[in-house]
This record gives C-alpha cells, structure tokens and sequence, in this order.
C-alpha cells in the first residue's frame, strides 16, 4: 500500500484545491465590484476604495501568491498528465514550483507593498 | 472506506484521463487548455494591474480608459470567461468529492450552475454595456 497522504504529492493537491477555491471565490466578489462601473465613478470610487487599506493590500499579495501557486503547480500537473517519465518525479517537481513560486512571488509582493510601507515612493 | 481513502481515490481516478464519459473528457481537456491560456492573460493582469500600476492608481477614469480600446475588453472578456468556467468547473468536482449527501449534492451542483450562469451574464455585460466615449480610439 502506498503512503499518499502527508506527502508532497498530498500537499500539492491539497494547496492546489485551498487555493483555488480562495481565487474563485475572490473572482465572484471582482465581478460584483466591476459591475459598479456602470453606474458612475462615485459609485464605483466608494467600493474600490475599500481595496486601498492596508488589510486589503496584504490580502491582495495573499490572493496573488494563490494565483502564483495554482498557475506555476497546474504547469506541474499538466507536464506529469503528458510526460510519463515527469510522474516519476512529481515529488522533485514540487520543489521546482516553489522555487519559481519565490522568484516570481517575492519581488512581486514588494512592489505590490512597497507603497504601503514607503508612501512617499508612490507616484 | 474512510472518507480519506475515497478523496484520494477518486483523485487518483482523475489523474488517468477520464473515459466512458465525454463531458467528464471535454472538462479535463478544458482544465489544462484554459489554463495554459490564463497564465499568460492571469500574469499579463497582475502584472499590469498591481504591479506596474497598483490599487491607488486603479479608479474609475482608469478602466474607462482602458476600455476605449477594444483589444482590453477582449482581454478581460476571454480571462472573464477562462476564469468563471474553470472555476466551475473546479467546484464541481469539490461537490463531488466532499458532498455525499443526495439532496445537498443536488443543491450544490444547481447553485454552482446558476453562479456560472449568473457571473458570466454579469460579467458580459459589464464589459459589452461600458459606453464608448465619443472621438476615442477604437
């Protein structure tokens, strides 16, 4: 009997599907606050505005880095469906996703918080 | 079985592509082909949305402007609707794997057609109903 769970295998897929949950629930409240755009700017100013506090900046960076991850793991997925010797080392593979997972998250949640940190580098 | 053994099981199951059914083929077909296009749409966005420009720039006059050009509503359209079905899609099958019960099943895979539905119209019309101003390029 093989041991699945606890595994990375097991933590691959269980991310997989947390974060994918997170960015489908996320883009059901984006719909709703475009939608405002049709009614005007101050309608569509007063909700945006919430997006601009701080809790909301660091839950911005939390929703990219579970973009980042379901985008760079779904890339693991596919190349283990299609290339048979890559099933062999889906394990190695996950380690691959978080490498290109930090090099692509961490310069990109500086940028998205610097100008929550240093307001005075904001355009 | 443990719920344990059947979750992984039926994980196991959709990791070979799935037969005897077309709808459950064309879904997996769908999965890997739309999100291979969004990496390149979902970057693009975040790239251009939160990191060139962030949520302190992003305003009204913004997405009006960006809407004159026709390109950008077909841009979010396409990652509007990637997006909206893949995510269905995803959902349905958490239903499946985690909602044993015969009348919540039933109640879960309606509403999550109904949001598909719902968000989608929203969406589409939000994007297509956005006035072109006069004397914009089009």
């Amino acid at each position: 009997m093989l041991s699945y769970r606890g595994r990375e295998g097991y933590w691959a897929w269980l991310l997989h599907r947390v974060s994918g949950v997170a960015i489908i629930l996320f883009l059901f409240l984006h719909v709703l606050d475009t939608c405002l755009i049709g009614f005007g700017p101050s309608v569509y100013e007063t909700f945006v505005a919430y997006y601009r506090v701080p809790v909301f900046r660091v839950l911005e960076v939390a929703l990219s880095g579970a973009v980042l991850y379901h985008g760079i793991n779904g890339v693991r997925i596919i190349v283990i469906d299609f290339v048979e010797t890559a099933t062999r080392i889906q394990r190695q593979l996950w380690y691959v996703v978080w490498a290109s997972f930090l090099v692509l998250f961490l310069p990109a949640a500086f940028f998205m918080l610097r100008p929550v940190f240093f307001p005075s580098v904001l355009r | 079985m443990s719920l344990g053994s059947a979750t992984r099981q039926a994980y196991q199951r959709r990791m070979l592509r799935p037969a005897g059914s077309s709808f459950e083929l064309w879904s997996w077909y769908f999965f890997r082909v739309s999100g291979v296009l969004m990496l390149i749409l979902v970057f693009g966005h975040l790239l251009i949305v939160h990191i060139i420009n962030n949520v302190d720039v992003i305003n009204y006059e913004f997405v009006a402007e960006r809407w004159q050009t026709v390109g950008w509503r077909v841009y979010d359209w396409l990652l509007l609707f990637l997006a909206i079905v893949h995510g269905q899609n995803g959902l349905r099958i958490l239903i499946d794997d985690y909602i044993h019960s015969r009348g919540w099943r039933t109640f879960a895979h309606t509403a999550n057609w109904v949001f598909l539905g719902f968000f989608l119209a929203l969406g589409t019309l939000t994007i297509v109903s956005f006035p072109f101003a006069p004397g914009s390029k089009t």
